[in-house]
């Protein structure tokens, strides 16, 4: 038995799409989709701009930085939405 | 209705054929013989049909897809095409050899099935002796091959005592994700119910179980978790809705709604020999019929939930109530209802025997002797 308790996500983490993961753009719904076992997601417009960020070089506060900055947002806001959407992409297998 | 979506995904049915015989198979009763099973360019026909139209993924499914010997370039096929291929097995006859040519086919993922934890009542609920051991052996082959495994657990009457141990045995084998499915009562299910069906005390038990297991596994396995019918308040979305996101092809190449769709009467599917995906999907009077909330009766037509769970199942209503347009019985505001609570009585007796899935002749009884009427 190989059980570890799920570490909260850091700050530092750089996180990225667990293999057989697909990321990719749908020509016939003119949208972002992601295709994992079991699972297939449509992210909105802002989940698809963090899954954008994540390229595997980025950390997450990499990540909370690019968007502060784009969105010219207070930091706690969009740090919180952030890794609550990361965190559960994670506990679903389709980031690690 | 006012704009039909393409659909998300294909369940592709190369085959009846199967080593087990699970006796709540959702294949029909009547199945597919290998001489009507659709040639290999024909399913490269259906996957490219199936891209242009907006599929995502594809379930190579069955039956047992293994035993289809031309798998691999189909697989292929479906990659070249743009599709998320993920094999639904029963791993018997699954080698090391076979994985890899399905992985160097661009194969993203395997579901692999599990009767039970232990061998004796593995191999007896799959019908097939040496399934467990052969199952176990399949899980490593893909762990080792680096795809990604789910194991399906169907769960029922005979084995639900064991969850605990079916989740843990899921651990054990690396599975990223557990699937625990309460049996559907179609087809060779429904004609086992009585033997399958749990009560609801081992049903809350389970339930309690897979939450545990959620909060303590988080992060180290995912756990879906299928419902049973027979027990809800409201019936479930059968498919996301009637031709919303799934197509389904049988092995002699019908294009259903669902696996269970021909199982109603006066609908006409068509085949992929007559009509291309796309036209079958978006024109057919089938994949029109209990499309979005127009046909529905009461109490669907005015409940605020119609386009949640889009009036249930209609196999399950055709099945229970004789009539495919009903409520699902399943909702607890259906007139129907009360026939979920007849069957769940019932299944308080001593199991029956398993009916195993098996060929039509077989089952077939031998003719009885007709006795010379008396002369009077």
């Amino acid at each position: 038995m190989t059980e570890e308790p799920r570490a909260p996500i850091a700050g530092s983490a750089v996180l990225r799409f667990a293999p057989h993961v697909r990321f990719r753009f749908d020509e016939t719904r003119q949208a972002w989709v992601v295709l994992a076992p079991e699972r297939l997601l449509l992210p909105d417009e802002q989940a698809v701009e963090i899954l954008q960020l994540i390229d595997g070089g980025r950390s997450v506060d990499n990540v909370i930085d690019e968007l502060v900055r784009r969105y010219e947002a207070p930091r706690d806001v969009i740090a919180g939405d952030v890794i609550k959407m990361l965190q559960d992409l994670v506990d679903k297998k389709v980031l690690r | 209705m006012t704009r039909i979506e393409p659909p998300l995904a294909l369940l592709a049915e190369l085959t009846h054929r199967c080593p087990l015989r699970c006796p709540y198979c959702s294949n029909p009763l009547e199945l597919s013989r290998a001489s009507d099973e659709l040639d290999t360019a024909s399913w490269k026909r259906v996957l490219g049909e199936a891209a242009a139209l907006g599929v995502l993924q594809v379930h190579f499914s069955g039956g047992e897809p293994l035993v289809r010997r031309d798998l691999a370039e189909i697989v292929r096929h479906a990659t070249e095409v743009g599709l998320y291929g993920n094999l639904i097995t029963s791993g018997i006859n699954l080698d090391a050899g076979r994985l890899a040519e399905l992985v160097e086919a661009g194969l993203e993922h395997v579901q692999l099935s599990f009767q039970d934890i232990d061998t004796a009542s593995g191999d007896r609920i799959a019908g097939f002796a040496g399934a467990q051991e052969a199952k176990r052996r399949a899980a490593r082959f893909v762990r080792d091959a680096g795809l990604p495994l789910t194991a399906n657990a169907v769960v029922h009457r005979q084995n639900l005592d064991r969850l605990d141990k079916i989740i843990d045995m899921a651990v054990a084998l690396g599975a990223d994700r557990l699937e625990v499915a309460h049996v559907q009562y179609y087809g060779w299910a429904l004609r086992n119910r009585a033997a399958l069906l749990p009560s609801r005390d081992q049903l809350d038990a389970a339930t309690a179980i897979v939450e545990g297991a959620r909060s303590r596994l988080a992060g180290v396995m995912v756990i879906d978790y299928v419902v049973p019918d027979y027990y809800a308040h409201r019936p479930k979305a059968c498919m996301g809705g009637w031709g919303q996101r799934f197509l389904n092809v049988t092995p002699a190449g019908g294009v259903l709604p669902c696996h269970a769709a021909e199982t109603l009467p006066g609908l006409e599917f068509s085949s992929v020999h007559e009509a291309n995906l796309a036209e079958i999907w978006y024109h057919s009077a089938a994949f029109e019929r209990f499309r979005g909330t127009d046909w529905m009766p009461e109490p669907c037509r005015s409940c605020d939930r119609r386009e949640i769970d889009w009036g249930g199942c209609r196999c399950q209503a055709y099945a229970l109530t004789g009539d495919a347009v009903r409520t699902d019985p399943a909702c607890a505001l259906a007139l129907d209802h009360r026939l979920l609570a007849g069957a769940i009585q019932n299944s308080s007796a001593a199991a029956p025997d398993f009916v195993y899935r098996q060929y039509s002749a077989a089952l077939r009884r031998s003719p009885e002797p007709i006795s010379r009427p008396a002369l009077e």
